[in-house]
This record gives C-alpha cells, sequence and structure tokens, in this order.
C-alpha cells in the first residue's frame, strides 16, 4: 500500500523521461497514457487514508529521518492529489487538439506534453514531501516547469513574462533555502516530524520562518507580490494557463500550509496569522477590482486568480486558537484546502473557456464579447458556470468551504474575516455579471476572419471541470477529513439559498456599473488609483520594498511572538 | 573570530548584496548576477553550518555539503534558463528590458 | 593574530570586494568578468570550510561554467544598457532599498554570531551508517544513498532545463543545432587548446568520477569537466553540437535520471526499499548510476551554454 507514494512521483516522472528518450509522435501518447494510471494511484492513496485522520509513511531506502527522507500521505495530501490528478487528465483531454501529436515532432507539442507530466510529478512530490530540502528541489522542479510553459508561444510579451516569473520565483526559492539551512543549523534536522519535537520560539526560528514564508508567498504571488501573475497566466496558451493558474501556485502555497501547521503550529502567535490573512483580504478586494478594470478576457482571468488565491490565506488567522496560542488544522484548514481544489477546478475550466473563446472570435477583448453566445455558446456556459463555482452556490466546494470558514469566524469571534467572505462573493458576481452584460450585447462587427473552430473535445473536458468544482459540496466530506461537524448542504431551491446568491449578484450588478469599464465615459477617481496602484506593484522597484517590507513586519511579529 | 564565523557573516552580506542586485538593478543580466551572489551567500550560511557540525571524524557536517553541491546545480540550470529568455527576448523585441509597458505589442 | 587568520580574514574582504564591484560597475561585462573571479574566491573558502567536495563543484559549475555562459551573454547583450540605463529607481529609493537589504543582513548576521559551536549536526548518524553504504566520502554517501530522492529529483530539474532552454526555439529550428558552426580552417591557440586539453580532461574527469567514492569527487565535478572539454572543442570549431533531435543526444540526456530510477525501483525487489541497495552491492550500483550521472551532465551542461538551436540541421 504504501509503495503508492513512491509510485505517484515516480509514474509522472518515469513518464515524462520516456516520452523525451522517444520523442516523435510517442509524446502525447505516452502523456495520456499515463493519466488513467496517474489517477488511479491518487484514488487509491485517497481510499487507503480511511478512516479519517489516518497516514501513510514510506521510508525512502529504509532510511528513517533525520538522515534518511520520508515521503508522507494524509488527508491535506490526498486532497491535493486527487485534485491535481483530476485538472491535469481534463487538461490531458483539451489540450490534444491544441497540442497534437503530428508524424513530424514539433515544438509546442513536445515541450508541452513533458512539462504537463513533470509538472504533475513535481506538486505529487510537494504533497507527499515530509523534508524541508526536498520541498526545495520540489519548488525548484515547478519553476522549470511552469517557465517554459509561460514562454511557449514566443512572442516577445510571453517572453519577458516568463523571464519576470522565473526571476522573481528564483529569489523566492532561495529565501526558502535560507530558512530551511538555519532551520537545520538549529535543530539538526529537515524532517517534519522530528522537527516539529525540537523546534523553539528563538530568534533563529523567527528569521527563518519568515524568509521561508516571503519566498513562497512570492512564488504564490499572493499581494502585494504578484508583481509576474497577470501576464504569465495570461500570456501562456490556454491549457498551459489551466495548470498555472490551478495548480503551480497551489504548490509553494501548502509548502507555507505544511511548515506553519505541521513544523511550528504553536508558535504561529497572534500577529503573524492576522497578518498573513489580511494579505489574503488584501488579495481578494485589490484582485477583483482589477479583474473588473481589464480590457482582456484572459487578464480578468488572471486578475481572478489574484483575488481567489487571498481565500486561502484567511485559513492562517481563523484556524489560531487564541487560548492554546497555536493553529489547529480542523476546520478552517480543511476550509482553505477545499478552496483550493474547488478553484483549481474552476479556474482551469474558466481558462479553458476563456481559450475556447479567444479561438471562437479570433480575440479576446471584454469590450467586444458581444454574440459570443451565438458563435460560442458552449465556451460561453463554461465560463458562466465556472464564475458561478467561484461565487459558491449551495452544492459547491467554494459554499462548503465558505461555510468552515465563516463557521471558524464565529467559534474565534473574528467578524472582519466574514466580513472579508461576504466582500469576497460581491466583488466576483461584479465581475461575473459585467462579463455576461457584455457578452448578451449584440454583435456589433461583423465576425473577424481569424476566428477559428473549438474541438469537439475540449467543451467536454472544460464542462467535467466546472460540474466538479459545482458539486464539490455534496461529496461525503467527514468521512474522509478530520471535521468535528458535518456541513449540511441546504435544499438549493429553499428562499435562503436562493437569496444568498442572489444578493451579492444584486450588489455585484451595481459594483459592476460603477466601476467596471465603459466607452465615452471618464472613469471613477478611485477605479484609476486602482490601476496607478496595480501598475506600481507590477514594476521591480515596488515589488521589491513590498517584499523587503513584508520580510521585515513579518520578522517583527513572529520575532515579538513570546 | 574563527574562520567558519568569518564566513558565515560573509554569506550574511553576501545575501544583502546579492538581494539589492536582483530587487534594484534593472538590467536583467546584472538581476541574475545578483541571483548568484544571494545564492552563493546562502550557501556560504550553509557552509558555517556544516562546520559547527564536524564530529564523528568528519572535519564538516555532509549533509549541508550535498545540499549546497545540489544547490549549485540547480543554481547553474536557472541562470542557464534566465539567459536564454534573455537573449531570445533580445532577439525578438530588440530591448532587454523587464518593464511591463515597454515594447509590448497590442495588437491582435 | 595569526598568519592563517589573516589570510582568512583578507580573502573575506576580498570576496566582498569583488561582489561589490559586481553589484556596481557600470559595466555589464566587467561585472560579470568579476563574477568569475569571485567564484574562484569562492571556492577557496570551501577549502578553508573543510567542504572540498562543494569547492570542486564551486570551481567547476559555480564560477567555470556559469562564467562561460554569462560572458557569452554579456557579449550579446552590449548595447542593451544604455536603454535600461533610464529604469534605475530614484536615489532615494535605492538608499532604502538598501537600508532594507541591511536589515536582513544584520538579521543573518546576527544569527551566524549566537550560533551554537558546536551545532546541531547529522555526521555522527551518517558515520554510523557509512559502512551501509560501502563508500568511504560521506558526502556521496547523502546524495547517493541517505537523501537519494533530492539527488534524483535534481537530474530532472537538469532534465526539465534543457528542455526549457530547447523550448525557446523558433519552430522551424526545432530539431536542429545550436552553437558555433564547425570551421574548415582549424588553427589558432584555441583549436590547439582543444586538441590538447580533452585527453588529458577525460583522464582527469574519469578519475574524479572513480575516487569520488571515498574522497572528495564524484559525478557532478567529474560530468562538469567532460563537459567543458567538449565546449572547448565546439568553441573552437572542431566539431559542431549534435541536432537537438538526434536519438543519441536524447538518450545521453536522460540517461542519468532514467538508470537512477531504474536502480531505485529495483530496490523495491531486491533491497525491500525505492532507492535501497542491497548488501554487498552498494558501492557497485552507486558507481554503476554514477557512471550514466556523469554522462548526462557531462551532455546537458553545454545543452544549457549553447541554448535553443539557431539553425535547422542539414
Amino acid at each position: 500500500m504504501n509503495f503508492l507514494l513512491v509510485l505517484s512521483l515516480v509514474v509522472p516522472i518515469a513518464g515524462a523521461l520516456l516520452a523525451f528518450g522517444v520523442g516523435g509522435r510517442w509524446v502525447s501518447r505516452i502523456a495520456l497514457a499515463t493519466m488513467p494510471l496517474g489517477l488511479a494511484i491518487a484514488v487509491a492513496i485517497a481510499a487507503g487514508l480511511r478512516p479519517a485522520g489516518g497516514s501513510l509513511v514510506y521510508l525512502l531506502g529504509g532510511w528513517s529521518p533525520p538522515l534518511g527522507v520520508a515521503l508522507r500521505a494524509d488527508w491535506l495530501s490526498a486532497l491535493m492529489m486527487v485534485t491535481t490528478a483530476v485538472v491535469i487528465s481534463a487538461i490531458g483531454l483539451f489540450a490534444r487538439a491544441d497540442f497534437p501529436a503530428g508524424m513530424t515532432e514539433t515544438r509546442r507539442s513536445f515541450a508541452f506534453w513533458i512539462l504537463l507530466l513533470a509538472v504533475w510529478g513535481a506538486l505529487n512530490t510537494v504533497f507527499l514531501s515530509g523534508d524541508l530540502f526536498t520541498f526545495y528541489v520540489s519548488l525548484e522542479l515547478l519553476v522549470f516547469v511552469a517557465v517554459p510553459l509561460v514562454a511557449l508561444d514566443g512572442r516577445a510579451e510571453t517572453l519577458q513574462a516568463a523571464l519576470r516569473y522565473l526571476l522573481f520565483a528564483l529569489l523566492g526559492s532561495v529565501l526558502y533555502l535560507a530558512g530551511t539551512g538555519l532551520l537545520y543549523g538549529a535543530y539538526g534536522t529537515l524532517d517534519i516530524g522530528v522537527l516539529s519535537g525540537r523546534i523553539r520560539g528563538e530568534p533563529v526560528t523567527a528569521v527563518a520562518v519568515t524568509l521561508m514564508t516571503v519566498g513562497l508567498m512570492a512564488k504564490t504571488a499572493l499581494f502585494p507580490l504578484y508583481l509576474w501573475l497577470p501576464a504569465a497566466h495570461a500570456g501562456a496558451p490556454a491549457a498551459a494557463s489551466a495548470v498555472l493558474s490551478a495548480l503551480v501556485v497551489k504548490g509553494s502555497f501548502f509548502i507555507i500550509v505544511r511548515l506553519w501547521f505541521f513544523v511550528m503550529p504553536g508558535l504561529a502567535g497572534v500577529a503573524a496569522p492576522q497578518l498573513l490573512g489580511a494579505l489574503g483580504a488584501g488579495a481578494i478586494v485589490f484582485g477583483s477590482l482589477l479583474a473588473l478594470r481589464q480590457e482582456r478576457l484572459k487578464l480578468l482571468v488572471a486578475y481572478s486568480t489574484v483575488a481567489q488565491l487571498g481565500y486561502l490565506f484567511l485559513a492562517f488567522p481563523l484556524a489560531l486558537d487564541a487560548e492554546a496560542g497555536r493553529l489547529i488544522d480542523g476546520s478552517a484548514l480543511i476550509a482553505g484546502l477545499v478552496q483550493a481544489a474547488s478553484h483549481a477546478t474552476a479556474k482551469a475550466a474558466m481558462f479553458m473557456a476563456a481559450g475556447m473563446i479567444y479561438v471562437a472570435l479570433g480575440h479576446d477583448r471584454i469590450a467586444a464579447l458581444g454574440g459570443v453566445v451565438r458563435t460560442a455558446p458552449l465556451a460561453a456556459l463554461v465560463f458562466l458556470l465556472a464564475g458561478v463555482a467561484l461565487i459558491g452556490p449551495p452544492t459547491s466546494g467554494v459554499y462548503f468551504a465558505k461555510t468552515l470558514f465563516l463557521r471558524a469566524a464565529d467559534s474565534t469571534h473574528q467578524w472582519w474575516w466574514s466580513l472579508v467572505l461576504d466582500v469576497g462573493g460581491v466583488l466576483t458576481s461584479a465581475y461575473l455579471v459585467m462579463l455576461v452584460a457584455r457578452a448578451l450585447a449584440p454583435a456589433d462587427q461583423a465576425a473577424p476572419s481569424m476566428a477559428g473552430i473549438v474541438s469537439g473535445q475540449q467543451p467536454v473536458a472544460a464542462l467535467a471541470l466546472v460540474l466538479c468544482s459545482l458539486l464539490l459540496g455534496l461529496l461525503p466530506w467527514h468521512a474522509w477529513l478530520p471535521l468535528p461537524l458535518a456541513v449540511t448542504t441546504p435544499d438549493p431551491l429553499s428562499l435562503d439559498a436562493l437569496w444568498s446568491l442572489v444578493w451579492p449578484l444584486l450588489v455585484g450588478m451595481a459594483l459592476a456599473a460603477l466601476m467596471g469599464r465603459r466607452q465615452n465615459q471618464r472613469p471613477l477617481r478611485m477605479a484609476l488609483w486602482l490601476e496607478q496602484a496595480d501598475h506600481a506593484l507590477r514594476q521591480w522597484p515596488a515589488a521589491g520594498f513590498s517584499l523587503l517590507g513584508l520580510t521585515i513586519m513579518l520578522g517583527v511579529a513572529l520575532l515579538l511572538t513570546p | 573570530m574563527s574562520a567558519p564565523t568569518l564566513a558565515g557573516l560573509t554569506g550574511a552580506a553576501l545575501v544583502g548584496l546579492g538581494l539589492y542586485g536582483l530587487l534594484v538593478h534593472p538590467h536583467p543580466l546584472r538581476k541574475l548576477l545578483g541571483f548568484n551572489l544571494l545564492g552563493s551567500g546562502v550557501f556560504l550560511l550553509f557552509g558555517i553550518i556544516a562546520r559547527k557540525g564536524a564530529a564523528a571524524g568528519f572535519a564538516a557536517d555532509p549533509v549541508p555539503q550535498a545540499m549546497v553541491i545540489t544547490g549549485i546545480v540547480v543554481a547553474f540550470c536557472a541562470t542557464a534558463l534566465s539567459v536564454a529568455l534573455l537573449l531570445r527576448l533580445f532577439e525578438a523585441g530588440g530591448a532587454a528590458t523587464l518593464r511591463p509597458d515597454v515594447g509590448r505589442d497590442d495588437s491582435d | 593574530m595569526s598568519v592563517i587568520q589573516a589570510l582568512d580574514i583578507s580573502l573575506a574582504v576580498l570576496v566582498l570586494a569583488v561582489a561589490i564591484w559586481t553589484i556596481v560597475s557600470r559595466d555589464a561585462f566587467a561585472a560579470v568578468v568579476g563574477y568569475v573571479a569571485y567564484g574562484l574566491l569562492v571556492s577557496l573558502v570551501w577549502v578553508r570550510l573543510f567542504a572540498v567536495d562543494v569547492a570542486l563543484t564551486e570551481a567547476a559549475i559555480g564560477s567555470g561554467v556559469t562564467g562561460v555562459l554569462l560572458i557569452s551573454a554579456a557579449v550579446r547583450l552590449r548595447g542593451t544598457e544604455a536603454a535600461v540605463a533610464a529604469e534605475w529607481p530614484g536615489a532615494g529609493s535605492r538608499v532604502l532599498a538598501a537600508a532594507l537589504c541591511m536589515v536582513v543582513t544584520a538579521a543573518l548576521a546576527a544569527v551566524v554570531l549566537t550560533m551554537p559551536d558546536p551545532g546541531a549536526t547529522l555526521a555522527p548518524e551518517a558515520a554510523r551508517h557509512l559502512a551501509e553504504t560501502e563508500l568511504g566520502n560521506p558526502v556521496t554517501a547523502v546524495l547517493m544513498a541517505f537523501r537519494a530522492l533530492d539527488t534524483l529529483l535534481e537530474k530532472v530539474v537538469l532534465f526539465l532545463a534543457v528542455i526549457g532552454v530547447w523550448s525557446l526555439a523558433a519552430d522551424g529550428n526545432w530539431g536542429g543545432i545550436a552553437g558555433p558552426r564547425r570551421a574548415t580552417n582549424r588553427q589558432g591557440a584555441l583549436a590547439f587548446l582543444a586538441q590538447l586539453l580533452p585527453p588529458v580532461g577525460i583522464v582527469v574527469a574519469i578519475h574524479i568520477v572513480w575516487i569520488g567514492a571515498n574522497e572528495p569527487g564524484g559525478a557532478f565535478q567529474g560530468g562538469a569537466i567532460l563537459a567543458a572539454m567538449w565546449m572547448i572543442v565546439i568553441m573552437a570549431r572542431l566539431a559542431e553540437a549534435p541536432a537537438i533531435g538526434e536519438r543519441r543526444l536524447r538518450l545521453a540526456l536522460v540517461a542519468g535520471p532514467a538508470v537512477f530510477l531504474a536502480v531505485g525501483l529495483m530496490g523495491f525487489a531486491v533491497a525491500n526499499a525505492f532507492l535501497a541497495y542491497p548488501a554487498g552491492l552498494a558501492k557497485p550500483l552507486i558507481v554503476f548510476v554514477e557512471v550514466f550521472m556523469t554522462l548526462s551532465i557531462a551532455v546537458s551542461l553545454p545543452m544549457l551554454v549553447l541554448g535553443p538551436p539557431d539553425r535547422p540541421s542539414s
């Protein structure tokens, strides 16, 4: 049973090596053949973790930590691995049309399929690693997959986006590595389990954890460190954007969770988790408002990712048991990870839909989306459903996560985070409403000649993913997760449930009318300020100051923790 | 002051220098040099940890040394990918700037 | 102050001075040359830290191969600096950034100064289990046995870096060749060097890989030397790099991680764990894996330095 942990990272990596060695039209075949196998392994591991709260351990080479390296699977690993397997398989189906297996080997197909397998292996390593340095190597694997995916189209702007991403991500890796070294120097181990028993609240711990966390935040593009994300995620081909936005940024988030909840849950203090939550709240508000201001559909989706990543960080303040002074890996953390899974499935579908719309219309200018309902009805439907999934109707994973978050906010008496959650729902509705209004407008120009035809398989793959996200709340979660209380799904047709969906839409409509981009009308001054702030934050100097400033703030917060 | 402590302090200073170069220098190639200085500063911190972990007849703890060797190879790979991207960017756009609004092609 | 201490201090001052030069120098080419010198000085620091394996790696890869890569990039990017110079942040911002960076340095320096001596270590653990790996060099034991997964994954990083660099090629050049063309005229100092050095270099490299089991050295360092020999031959235009579509090249590139993975999987059957070696066969198996790793490193590094293919293979 435990050997499955090894297979889950070996299978995709072996697939990538094999595909490289064989080459030609076999590359995509090998990648596609790996997918059912990887999916089966992930599901088998998840099944092996019942009853709830169990874990699987594999000692690599038979060496036990601290000298050796262990792989560990618990509910967090299982949840993320199954999500990853599902999303990658769907992306594989979607990408068959865009990256075909021709008679002669092509650059784009060759690179894409091998990178798709490699990202899978890298993510599974992140989810299973029980060792801080193995995390470092897997983070680097993710960088070396993600950056070529961004640059796949080879235009000057995507090359620049890729280079910006690479340099910022490398900075993040080095900061993480520095912290890892300091922890090893102080406690003589890299194993999460052993380290959690030895770690103490000393200055060296504060410095190390600060460097690691800031480095990982830069890789996760947590506000205000998102300078690389919009251009990178919007510039990649649709299938690659789906990988990057749905999965890659979750890898570094997952390591932050491992660090805070499993290495030093008792040393987080009060201020530092609040700071992480505040950055998350900033991401939600700032990212969503900027999504409203975009001219391009893919950029809107990218800014929506900036916003959605914010939700994940609400798990930190909400998981804090102030009396015991420790982070509890209970409801709030489950909410954070279910949110990650829901976003992964919905956002991958959304990028696929944006890609199909681009193909069908020959452009993705939001102002000229009119008529898309007729030109690409399925793509428009998938986009709409993905947007709805992000708002969170009662059967969806987002609803489930939100309920748990709200419950945690209630029980820990932190009302302000419930407010953030409500505001977030309204803002998400706002950009969705704006898009719907644009899409329903009559087509104001003749169909452009560049328009192409969407392959038949693509909408199916996207639709499957979006349904996953919409129905995630119905899974029997308490059989799998250490949930103290079950979440009951209200009747989706009840008045309460409808109202909970309708009021954010109404407020969102008003907001879209106020803040959205419209022709021949001066935008609000606030909208202009936002755009200026966004422009500054996407430049290196401002991003550098944000990074250094955050390092110092987080360091002080941790140093002052008793 | 002992040789390891001196190396550790050098490492700390290099981290600051590299960070400055990476964040402030506008030219990508110089940012890359900053990244390499930053990395080698971090490796030297591993060096002092290895040396202070001398025990059991070993002059230095082998575990941090192995990590540094892995790290050096990874840093080289990163440098190579960055250089390749940078040269392609220069070829495709005629400039080596990282400013998102410069040389951006907004047509469809 | 003893002589050795004075030398240590001057070495540290020199390292920092050269590092500062690489940051403040106006000319990118001069900065890069400074960085190569810096790499050599840092490998001396590693020798002083009694980490000879690291010193060899730093000299070969951190300074040598990286140096070749950066210098050729600086030459090609000459003339781009003036345009970018306008993007410097203002003096106030620079001072603020410098101050913030100094805070980070100060925090790390405080950690260094308060570090206990002797510190936490896994050296006794490594010593206790060294015999089971049948190796004499504890660093190789960590890389190839105790933390073999990291080394395997790092080989995958190298493999992905090659794919990443290749993926930047123009579509029409896919499957083609990168780097200088072969010249008919093989005169000149470099060509002479390129005929003289490789036989020596190959012997040294094999020696370093072989002794790596028991003394400082190993696949990384040996592979880097082999790579350097091949690069000299290519740069002297005695031979062209192979086309990236060539099967032999592809196999050489994946051989390291693939053989490592295969031997690791064999561990399931013969040693009860993934990446475990059966007793009595540990050393031969590790050397076997290292031979293929050396091959992959020796081929990957030149591919990374040469960049994406820039012409179709004829």
